[in-house]
């Protein structure tokens, strides 16, 4: 927030927001910091093996956020948008590829390999072009209009848009849960001291990592990934220096659509979705990015692996802990100390138009 | 009537047709002091309101129309979330704040009414001006008039609690952050059964059941009011007539708050937040107070309604009742009260019979069996999107709010892209 003061917000407003802030604070939050590390370190000295399995359990997790945080870091690095239907463009997107697996290619547990990672594999494909297609109709139908109106007013049309996508994926699926037969089996990778890692968590990692190296290699690479970053410094400037600031936006907006998709894959193999599983998730998600400082897309990895490592500990471990009753609590109570004390996140910049 | 403000010239140039079919009565009205011209159609709408429980049998009667006539106890639900729509939109309105979280203060009245009239403290025998029930019963009793204050007071002071460290982020953060409260104290009510062997809010299943309000056996004998509105064979009536007197000085505190200095600071933080500093208005304070009023209003809204529903329970503050409220604001015009109210009403008839109603008739007509009431929500998001880009001023629209966002005084925004 200090960050909203510099550069274009001038002195009075400036002064206002920039008094030092009062050393209290900061100390409440490291205390809170401590108090954190002896919890785990407490937990870890009790209970070793099931401190390291919650552990990788939080990391799979984690990685999968990851990709829905991406999506809300893209779009707000280049709009200054809470995209709020990005949760449930996830969910709808992750229903269709239950779709895709259980209908169009009719997989059972009984499939040949060959044939599921023929199957995931186009899913794959299929399930990116299909999040890349519905966020970008979301851009053009609902928010392109507003890109000039008042950033609440934009807010308040994501919200409205979160709902009526929720209501679609009702529409179309219904209340229940879709689930998929397990394809990756659960035989071990590794297994040291009691402490087991499976296949099926370790694919999740094989296939988000890749995609994250590769949306790296586009932002900082590539020509639309340059105009991407010109667009969320300046959009003025951008279109000045002949850059098409409408296409980068679109674009923006189908890379946050596809990296969607990928999660909602991955997401739907290890859980189970339903049309308001997005809610929860989005706002997990978004969290994440914010944890990370939101723009920034080390950040977000970094925020969400953070955010299922404390869903885990939360749900997993032993002593003193809350418990899963009180996940959602936490991860909020944890959004508002980042926004309340950081807000720029932990690797967020102070640049002028971004918190 | 949208602008109960200003002693402007009336405006003569604006109906030059109704002169001649209706014999000059356009003519004569406009010669009508403005006071009067504002006070006759606000008249008629409180007579109908007033008699609205003695006609509502014979217009429910009334066949295929009757249909869309609500029934009195739906009335009072809908005017408990008029109320609480007004009380937003002193925050989202009047001071531009977004507040997607308004459904814990709903929450945090509901729960008040729960500790202060019932049975829920066993362990304590407190009696205040309890009515219809036996002073031997355990429990806090305080009157239920009484407790309507004091959880308004209540959740206005939660309201500045929450106000304090997060109102100085800026409007998108600060939406988040409130709809994180808005989570956070729904999931504590529902957690909250067992604090070291302390039952705050008896977790799941909720508070039940709540004192009603009433006025004692002394006034009863007297000039003949009601002990207790539970006892009383006009349950529905009265709980409707009080739930009107809420809702009138909630319209009364919000348009004379509305036109105070407090009011207009608040307004003029909306339009420019950085202008409003630089003329000496205290940013903090002033949004504080946006914040306490708007919150004050949830909790009697949430109070009463646990009292008409004798029960508070977890599952009826969740996230969609927020996004509820702001829609019955933005489609009637955000900082609009009439327009608010408005749009609460039609909102808060279709969320209780309306969509039923309108979907068994769509399905007799076009022979579909479509559930139109699951999709309320997915309803209430399409009218927010296509309020947001077709008329972002709501149908009653605010003067000042028109003007504003047709010049775009707001914050920055990407011009550039417009091309």
């Amino acid at each position: 927030m200090a960050a909203q003061a510099g550069g274009e917000r001038p002195s009075l407003f400036g002064a206002l927001l920039n008094r030092p802030r009062p050393r209290a604070l900061s100390l409440i939050g490291l205390v809170f910091v401590g108090v954190l590390a002896l919890w785990l370190v407490v937990n870890l000295i009790k209970e070793p093996q099931d401190f390291f399995t919650v552990f990788l359990i939080g990391l799979t997790t984690g990685m999968v956020y990851a990709l829905a945080a991406l999506g809300y870091t893209l779009v707000y690095g280049i709009l200054q948008l809470i995209n709020f239907a990005h949760g449930d463009v996830f969910a709808l997107t992750g229903l269709f590829a239950s779709t895709m697996i259980l209908t169009v290619f009719g997989l059972t547990e009984e499939s040949g390999t060959a044939v599921v990672i023929l199957a995931l594999g186009v899913t794959l494909l299929a399930v990116v072009t299909f999040g890349a297609t519905v966020n970008t109709v979301i851009e053009r139908v609902a928010y392109h209009r507003l890109l000039a109106a008042p950033r609440v007013a934009l807010l308040i049309t994501a919200v409205g848009m979160s709902f009526l996508v929720q209501n679609i994926a009702l529409a179309l699926y219904d209340v229940n849960f879709r689930r998929v037969p397990e394809f990756i089996p659960r035989t071990d990778v590794f297994s040291i001291g009691g402490v087991h890692y499976q296949w099926n968590k370790l694919s999740v990692i094989l296939i988000t990592v890749p995609v994250l190296l590769a949306l790296t290699w586009l932002v900082q690479s590539t020509r639309q990934g340059k105009a991407m970053r010109a667009t969320a410094q300046n959009p003025d400037a951008a279109a000045m220096v002949g850059i098409n600031v409408n296409r980068t936006i679109s674009f923006t907006f189908a890379l946050a659509g596809g990296l969607a998709g990928v999660g909602a894959l991955l997401y739907l193999l290890q859980f189970n979705i339903r049309y308001d599983t997005g809610f929860e998730l989005g706002l997990i998600a978004f969290t994440s990015a914010v944890l990370g400082g939101i723009g920034n897309l080390t950040g977000a990895v970094l925020g969400a692996v953070t955010i299922g490592l404390i869903q885990a500990f939360n749900e997993g471990l032993s002593w003193a802990t809350p418990g899963s009753d009180w996940t959602r609590s936490i991860v909020f109570g944890l959004l508002i100390a980042i926004l309340v004390f950081r807000p720029q996140g932990l690797l967020g910049e102070q640049t002028a138009d971004r918190a | 009537m949208s602008e109960p403000r200003g002693k402007r010239a009336p405006k003569r140039r604006r109906h030059p047709r109704s002169q001649g079919s209706l014999g000059g009565l356009g003519e004569r009205w406009r010669t009508l002091p403005p006071l009067v011209r504002r006070a006759i159609p606000l008249a008629i709408v409180l007579a109908i309101a007033l008699a609205y429980p003695f006609i509502v049998t014979d217009l429910r009667g009334l066949g295929e129309l009757g249909d869309f006539f609500p029934q009195l106890g739906n009335v009072v639900i809908i005017l408990v979330f008029t109320v609480m729509a007004v009380g937003l939109n002193v925050v989202v309105g009047y001071s531009g704040l977004l507040d997607l979280g308004y459904v814990a203060f709903y929450a945090a009245g509901a729960y008040t009414a729960g500790w202060l009239a019932s049975q829920h403290f066993q362990q304590w025998n407190f009696h205040f001006g309890s009515v219809g029930i036996s002073s031997e019963t355990t429990g806090i009793h305080l009157s239920v008039w009484l407790v309507l204050l004091l959880a308004g007071l209540f959740t206005a002071v939660t309201g500045i609690l929450i106000g304090l460290p997060t109102l100085r982020l800026r409007g998108d953060y600060l939406a988040i952050v409130t709809l994180g409260f808005g989570e956070i104290i729904p999931q504590v009510v529902r957690n909250g059964d067992d604090f070291k062997d302390f039952n705050l809010t008896n977790g799941t299943s909720g508070i039940n059941p709540i004192d009603s309000p009433g006025f004692g056996q002394t006034l009863n004998d007297a000039v003949g009011l009601p002990v207790s509105f539970q006892q009383s064979f006009d349950r529905e009536r009265l709980y409707y007539w009080s739930i009107l007197g809420v809702l009138l000085f909630t319209l009364f505190c919000c348009v004379r708050l509305r036109d105070s200095r407090l009011g207009r600071a608040w307004i003029a933080i909306r339009e420019d937040e950085i202008a409003a500093a630089a003329m000496g208005i205290p940013l903090m304070r002033t949004k504080t107070w946006a914040y306490a009023i708007g919150a004050f209003f949830g909790g009697i809204a949430g109070a009463f309604y646990a009292s008409f529903k004798s029960g508070a329970f977890p599952s009826d503050f969740y996230f969609n009742i927020s996004v509820f409220l702001l829609c019955m604001v933005i489609l009637g015009g955000m900082g609009s009260v009439w327009g608010v109210v408005a749009g609460a009403v039609l909102l808060g008839w279709l969320n209780v019979e309306g969509l039923a109603v309108l979907g068994s008739k769509f399905n007799e007509a076009a022979g579909t069996n479509v559930e139109i009431a699951k999709y309320q929500f997915g309803i209430y998001g399409a009218i927010i999107v296509l309020m947001m880009l077709f008329r972002p001023t709501g149908l009653i629209p605010e003067r000042r709010r028109k003007r504003e966002l047709e010049e775009g005084v707001h914050d920055q925004s990407l011009h550039a892209v417009k091309s």
